[in-house]
């Protein structure tokens, strides 16, 4: 057999946007039956290079080839018909149309009169499905599937053209450990029948697993590209930001204070039962478990979104009851939701106005809002919290998902809380801010704050943790401090495995 | 420059773009086409125009922050229509007999109180059921009109007080009565929305409800108040108008809530909630009188005059899309 011949080749793209060099210069090719990895923090330039790969942007300068043939792509209709296939991260389903429906929208199967020939498109369908091998078939209504099998249709609608290569963007994003080994089978059977793979995700443990080669982009150039098998994380990442990281764990390096919230045998009908736990002044505890293991419900019952069935939440020793987000705002407690921007920002608003959302009532002067002391709070948190943003009027929505995050912690720190529970700290944070939210969380223990850090990320946890708290279907398993804590273990606990311990 | 910052300066100025180009239009236009002497430009006639936009005016005022805060209220024109029985009919009623001409303030209250009642009464089922806005204001549209029928069938309520009629009348620096309630009105909630913590709360509501929940505001109340706002707001610019028309048809005030929406809508507000401005709304309420006027001033029918505003409206939403969309890949529809 001769040398493969690359089913993707990108030959020195170059992207600009006005005051902005997107892309200088990226080339890279994909081979058939290859994954490779497309990484880089936000802003990278990832986004406009497939975007350009999809015909959504025109380059200024360079080529795409196709199978040695130079291309080029004047919208996704053309990239698909060429070969090149999207998956993206935000799925884009018709919920109330069937499978079938959804994988052929738009070339569903006619018969005479325009009618649709639904035994075709049935068969067709299911043809499809059962290469995935999935357990739902063609007339499954899709608002009725799970996130990951609701992406197996996606990954369906790429297998009805002829694929040569298929670009998988944060593919994992919302996928419990068991979906992901699912969708990993799916990318093996494509690498097998020959089909390039480029998978871009921010998450270092996949990376290494499935794919074959990585190229890394930095600011719009293009850094290089590696063997997966002969390189590690630590200079991947390295190559992504420019400068070494601390991935190192911490232990307690502080005296505890007091105990700042107690909860006893909490219950929420059947989404968590009998939660106990504690945390303390000056500690971070960390919330490990799989996607519906009940780690938010408990959040949103401590931020007063929900109502427990049961059981008692104490603050400072005092029990209390939490009816509102005001009222736990009140009592000290605050919540960085899991979804910043759908619950925690509110884009359209200067990052000011972000800041001062919950005090400003208690801020304002007369019926005035005070302005200057809004001000005032926003500098001391900018300053305080690195917050990168050109001023106060720059609108959130604007900002990168680092900075967004500090402004939403800064929202909390205003408040001078006592506890300060996080969901899901670093979602779709890129890997350079999140060391600076990680360091941050552990600062905010150091300086006193009780901080509950709910997490999916492993490392994430091992890494901020003074204990973790292991949950499985609604209960705690185990609790564990950071010195007795091993990888292992953790994946026991929060898979059902071995023995539940009260907490 | 900041992004964004070019086409946000281009979308606050549009609103103010258009009215200079209706001026020099109908000043043109009306040269060769008008009936009348007189300029198109002619002071009164601008003045006259000014009053003239104050029954809507007034109103969309109200519908800005609604509809800033995520919501919508169908039922202005209805409410308008109510206010202004309850303004005309209880000045006849034998308990205010004794008052002579201090009934005129009872009136006022009167209509105002039930105006804001009926748009509280909006709020108030739009927060505790959670029925969506548009619908909730659906019904009280029709039911508003409903109980404006069954006080005095198809006939007209009047009343005339002269005093009342001499104050509606009179003049202050020039303005018409009616024309200073429009910028009083515009005044108070250009603060309201811009200095206090109630309309920073209602963009941030409109804006990203679960956010704003999350922050600790009380959705709920910030609705009610703004639906009472809005029913006082309608109910004044009945009490603004009738004072001196003394007499109201039961199908008065019929679109004009679509004529409100519109004076909001050209004025930049969204219709989704979370962006919009009071001195917006007050570009496009004079926008929409103008051409009304405009219009007429070239010799023009009423019911041109509704076809051609109802094509700007779509045209100029088209252009604000696309002043919005430019740069920022949205979907191809």
């Amino acid at each position: 057999m001769t040398d493969p011949k690359p089913v993707l080749h990108l030959d020195n793209i170059v992207k600009t946007f006005p005051g902005v060099r997107a892309l200088d210069g990226v080339s890279f090719s994909v081979m058939p039956g290859e994954v490779h990895a497309l990484m880089g923090e936000n802003g990278a330039g990832k986004s406009t290079l497939m975007k350009v790969l999809g015909g959504i942007h025109k380059p200024d300068e360079g080529d795409i080839y196709v199978d040695e043939r130079k291309v080029t792509m004047s919208g996704p209709l053309e990239a698909k018909a060429k070969g090149i296939v999207f998956i993206h991260q935000e799925l884009s389903l018709a919920e109330e149309l069937s499978v079938a429906e959804n994988i052929y929208l738009g070339e569903l199967p006619r018969k005479s009169f325009g009618r649709v020939d639904w035994t075709r498109l049935a068969e067709q369908t299911n043809a499809i499905l059962k290469k995935l091998n999935v357990r739902f078939d063609a007339a499954t209504r899709v608002g009725d599937l799970s996130i990951a099998n609701q992406q197996m249709v996606e990954i369906a609608r790429a297998l009805t053209v002829d694929a040569k290569a298929v670009i998988f963007d944060e593919p994992t994003a919302s996928l419990t450990d068991a979906e992901k080994v699912v969708l990993f089978d799916v990318i093996a059977d494509l690498k097998a029948d020959g089909v390039g793979i480029i998978y871009i995700s921010h998450r270092m443990e996949e990376i290494f697993k499935i794919t074959d080669r990585i190229s890394i982009l930095r600011d719009g150039q293009y850094q290089g590209t590696v063997n997966t098998a002969e390189t590690n994380e630590e200079s991947v990442t390295q190559m992504m930001i420019g400068r070494k990281l601390d991935l190192s764990r911490k232990a307690t390096n502080h005296d505890l204070g007091d105990l700042a919230l107690e909860v006893r045998g909490l219950s929420c009908g059947k989404l968590y039962r009998d939660i106990s736990f504690q945390v303390r002044r000056g500690e971070v505890v960390g919330f490990y478990g799989l996607v519906g293991a009940g780690r938010t419900e408990i959040a949103e019952t401590l931020f007063g979104l929900r109502d427990p069935s049961a059981g008692q939440i104490l603050l400072a020793g005092q029990e209390v009851r939490i009816h509102s987000p005001a009222d736990a705002i009140a009592r000290g407690i605050s919540l960085v939701p899991e979804d910043r921007k759908g619950q925690g920002l509110v884009l359209g608003m200067n990052c000011r106005d972000n800041m001062t959302l919950p005090q400003v009532d208690d801020l304002k002067a007369g019926p005035f809002m005070a302005e200057g002391a809004e001000i005032a709070i926003f500098d001391q948190y900018r300053d305080r919290l690195d917050i990168r943003t050109p001023g106060w009027k720059q609108k959130v929505g604007n900002l990168s998902g680092g900075n967004q995050q500090k402004i939403v912690i800064g929202k909390w720190l205003s408040m001078h809380p006592t506890v300060l529970i996080v969901d899901e700290p670093t979602r779709g944070i890129d890997v350079g801010s999140k060391s600076e939210i990680h360091k941050l969380l552990r600062e905010l223990a150091a300086q006193g704050y009780a901080v509950m850090v709910i997490s999916s990320e492993m490392p994430e946890v091992l890494h901020v943790s003074d204990r973790i708290v292991a949950m499985y279907s609604g209960r705690i398993m185990r609790t564990f401090t950071s010195d007795e804590v091993t990888e292992d273990s953790l994946i026991q606990a929060i898979s059902g495995l071995g023995d539940s311990h009260a907490a | 420059m900041q992004a964004g910052q070019l086409s946000d300066a281009m979308k606050r100025g549009a609103i103010w773009g258009f009215i200079v180009l209706e001026l020099i239009f109908f000043s043109v236009a009306g040269q060769y086409l008008s009936l009348s002497d007189s300029a198109f430009m002619d002071l009164d006639n601008m003045l006259l125009l000014l009053k003239q936009s104050a029954p809507i005016g007034i109103i969309a005022m109200g519908m800005t922050i609604v509809m800033v805060n995520g919501n919508i209220d169908l039922s202005v024109g209805a409410t308008f229509a109510i206010a202004a029985i309850v303004l005309l009919n209880s000045m006849t009623w034998p308990i205010f007999a004794g008052l002579g001409d201090w009934v005129i303030p009872v009136a006022w209250l009167l209509a105002l109180a039930v105006g804001t009642l009926l748009g509280a009464l909006n709020g108030l089922i739009v927060w505790k059921t959670g029925v969506d806005a548009f619908i909730v204001t659906l019904g009280a549209m029709l039911g508003y009109r409903g109980i404006v029928f069954m006080f005095n069938g198809e006939n007209p309520t009047s009343h005339l007080n002269w005093t009342l009629v001499d104050l509606a009348e009179a003049e202050f620096l020039g303005l018409a009565t009616a024309s200073w309630f429009l910028l009083g009105v515009t005044l108070a909630v250009w603060f309201l929305m811009t200095k206090t913590v109630h309309g920073r709360n209602a963009y941030a509501i409109g804006d990203n409800r679960e956010a704003a929940v999350n922050a600790g505001i009380r959705v709920g109340p910030h609705m009610l108040i703004n639906f009472a706002i809005i029913g006082f707001l309608a109910a004044l610019s009945a009490v603004v108008f009738y004072s001196e028309s003394g007499s109201v048809n039961p199908n008065d005030g019929q679109l004009y809530e679509l004529w409100v929406i519109t004076a909001v809508v050209l004025g930049g507000t969204k219709i989704t909630g979370g962006a919009g401005s009071v001195i917006g709304t007050f570009g496009g309420v004079i926008a929409i009188q103008l051409l009304r006027k405009g219009l007429g001033h070239i010799g023009a029918d009423t019911s041109t005059v509704n076809l051609v505003i109802g094509l700007i409206l779509i045209a100029v939403l088209f252009l604000d899309r696309q002043l919005n969309v430019r740069g920022k890949e949205e979907l191809k529809v």
